[in-house]
């Protein structure tokens, strides 16, 4: 495993290094709260999806949801994690109109799972090793619209009460780059898992980013935190601008202060949030409401026993025992269900043919589109048929393009398309040597020219020769032809 | 550990409750007794003894992931000094 190089960042006074630490929320794929039976589902109107634990009304009792329990399990299993047996639900206090009990119930001392890893894979194939410092339970807040009313907020409690992992980094990214590598590959995991559906757009997934920087090799800075960023990019965006702000105040001699931050989307730029005389002071206690969390053994083990194929293990599978690239395998394996479709296609055939008809052709072609693989209008199965038609010999690589285009509009089984149309190449000399000696005969001047030395216009004959057969001589055979018949060869 | 004026009021801004400023030494000397009472519990010798979290011995209750609840927001917003569109209304909160 390569360590990523060294980036600095080159400030007035010489280069700085970056210290990142991502604090991500997940939300459970659950169906109801953490601690009510209220409904989760997104985009429904204000205030419905609320139970009267949801509104803090005085008497209510929190009782747990089982399965969010276990998808906070799961999913430290899946970041190699330790699975504390014992954990805690404490009292996070502060007042914040989102927040009707005036505490969030989160885990602060004891939380469901400690230290863990992701690898990160970078471009270029540098792996760098991101340590979990823990992942635990806690409740999302209310959603408050602020842009309704020039002197108001309107405030929905929907999603007050939904079960949030809040899974915290320790301070090992250096570059936004990574960090967004980083929030990428909790996403895929997380979604390979099932315990997160990783829906940036909904809010399923937010970084709160921790960012300092350092002259390299120095003692770590003084960190800013940035709340509730939502989307790769923004986090690139918003740890460029912070660095750089940061840099510029300590160049120019200040201090940075530890301090709350937001990013704002529309200028690209990080503000201060909170002044410092409301520092900080949740007052945690433990929830007197809830009992400790205890998970026995054989819960975690049965648990163990039913996790699929993760990325890492699927990427190395496909290195190993198909013969792909780094690159490619990773590409495949980043979402479950084209890891699925590419496996399908694969079955059975050329491995490497198929990541590449799938990565480049097919995910072209849905790039285009604007469409995800589920709604891919050329199925695995026929995708496979083309690649055996490829494979017998039926179909030139150009012909199977063409064959593949109409696909894409029909939704038709390759070989149909192939008979209906006649695209079967020719690979029949003679037909193709006829071809030949026709435009051969047709352009004398030409063919002097490539004897003569311009060896480049070959291939204006291959052209030729293509058009008069209508794309379907084989390439291979209609250049040795061309060699022969043209340079004498 | 004592309790002084600053701290009490401190600890009054946090939990948003109002103290005037010839209230903070009186509430502080009553804190500050209520702390040292509790704090005799120091004298016992716990070293052996396992914290206890419930008087009856009992497992965190949990249930199953069923959405059972919710669906009334008449009642949710039935005490709000001002709601609109099925939202609460509040005074601007502006970060």
């Amino acid at each position: 495993m390569t360590e990523p190089a060294v980036k600095y960042i080159e400030g007035a006074t010489g280069p700085w290094e970056i210290v990142l630490g991502l604090e991500v929320h997940a939300q459970v794929s659950s169906k109801s709260k953490l601690f009510s039976g209220a409904s989760t589902e997104f985009g429904a109107e204000p205030n419905t999806q609320v139970s009267l634990v949801d509104a803090a009304m005085p008497g209510m009792l929190p009782v747990i949801n089982e399965f969010c329990v276990e998808q906070a399990v799961r999913t430290g299993l899946g970041l190699k994690a330790q699975i504390n047996n014992w954990s805690r639900f404490d009292r996070k206090n502060y007042f914040y109109p989102d927040l009707p009990q005036g505490y969030q119930i989160s885990q602060f001392q004891f939380p469901i799972v400690g230290e863990g890893e992701v690898l990160v894979d970078l471009p270029g194939g540098a792996t760098r090793i991101v340590r979990i410092e823990r992942l635990h339970l806690e409740q999302d807040a209310g959603k408050c619209l602020h842009d309704q009313s020039p002197n108001e907020s309107l405030v929905d409690l929907s999603r007050s009460g939904i079960a949030l992992m809040e899974i915290v980094s320790k301070p090992d990214m250096r570059s936004a780059e990574e960090a967004g590598a980083y929030v990428k590959k909790l996403r895929t995991i997380l979604r390979y898992l099932g315990t997160c559906d990783g829906n940036m757009e909904e809010g399923s997934l937010r970084a709160d980013v921790n960012v300092s920087v350092r002259k390299p090799g120095g003692p770590l800075g003084t960190r800013c935190e940035i709340k509730n960023v939502n989307s790769v990019r923004f986090i690139g965006q918003a740890i460029e601008y912070e660095a750089r702000r940061q840099i510029d105040v300590l160049e120019s001699g200040g201090t940075i202060d530890q301090e709350t931050r937001l990013f704002d989307s529309k200028t690209g730029e990080t503000r201060t949030m909170r002044s410092k005389e409301d520092a900080h002071d949740y007052r945690y206690f433990p929830d007197p409401d809830l009992q400790p969390l205890v998970l026995d053994k054989a819960y975690v083990d049965a648990i163990a026993a039913g996790l699929p194929e993760l990325p890492d293990v699927r990427r190395a599978r496909y290195i190993n025992e198909f013969g792909l690239s780094p690159y490619d395998a990773s590409v495949l394996v980043a979402e479950r269900e084209t890891a699925a479709f590419y496996e399908a296609v694969a079955k059975g055939r050329d491995a490497k043919l198929a990541a590449n008809w799938v990565i480049v052709e097919l995910f072209g072609m849905l790039n285009k589109r604007g469409v995800g693989i589920e709604e891919s209008p050329v199925s695995a199965a026929r995708l496979g048929e083309l690649l055996d038609l490829l494979a017998d010999g039926t179909l030139s690589g150009r012909l199977a393009k063409e064959v593949f285009e109409i696909m894409i509009e029909t939704g038709g089984a390759p070989k149909a398309i192939v008979e209906e149309r006649g695209l079967v190449q020719v690979t029949d000399t003679g037909a193709i040597e006829a071809a030949v000696d026709a435009v051969i005969a047709a352009n004398p001047d030409k063919v002097a020219e490539v004897r003569s030395g311009k060896d480049k216009l070959l291939g204006w004959f291959v052209g030729q020769v293509m058009k008069s057969t209508g794309g379907k001589a084989n390439p291979q055979v209609l250049n040795d032809i061309l060699r022969k018949k043209v340079m004498g060869e | 550990m004592s309790v002084d004026a600053a701290t009490v009021k401190r600890i009054a801004k946090l939990a948003r409750i109002r103290v005037e400023d010839g209230e903070l030494a009186p509430l502080a000397a009553e804190l500050d007794t209520i702390l040292h009472w509790v704090e005799q519990l120091g004298e016992v010798n716990t070293a052996s003894v396992e914290p206890m979290n419930s008087v009856m011995p009992m497992d965190l209750k949990r249930r199953a992931d069923q959405v059972s609840d919710g669906g009334y927001p008449e009642d949710v917003l039935a005490n709000a000094p001002e709601q609109r569109h099925g939202f609460f209304v509040v005074h601007k909160i502006v970060e």
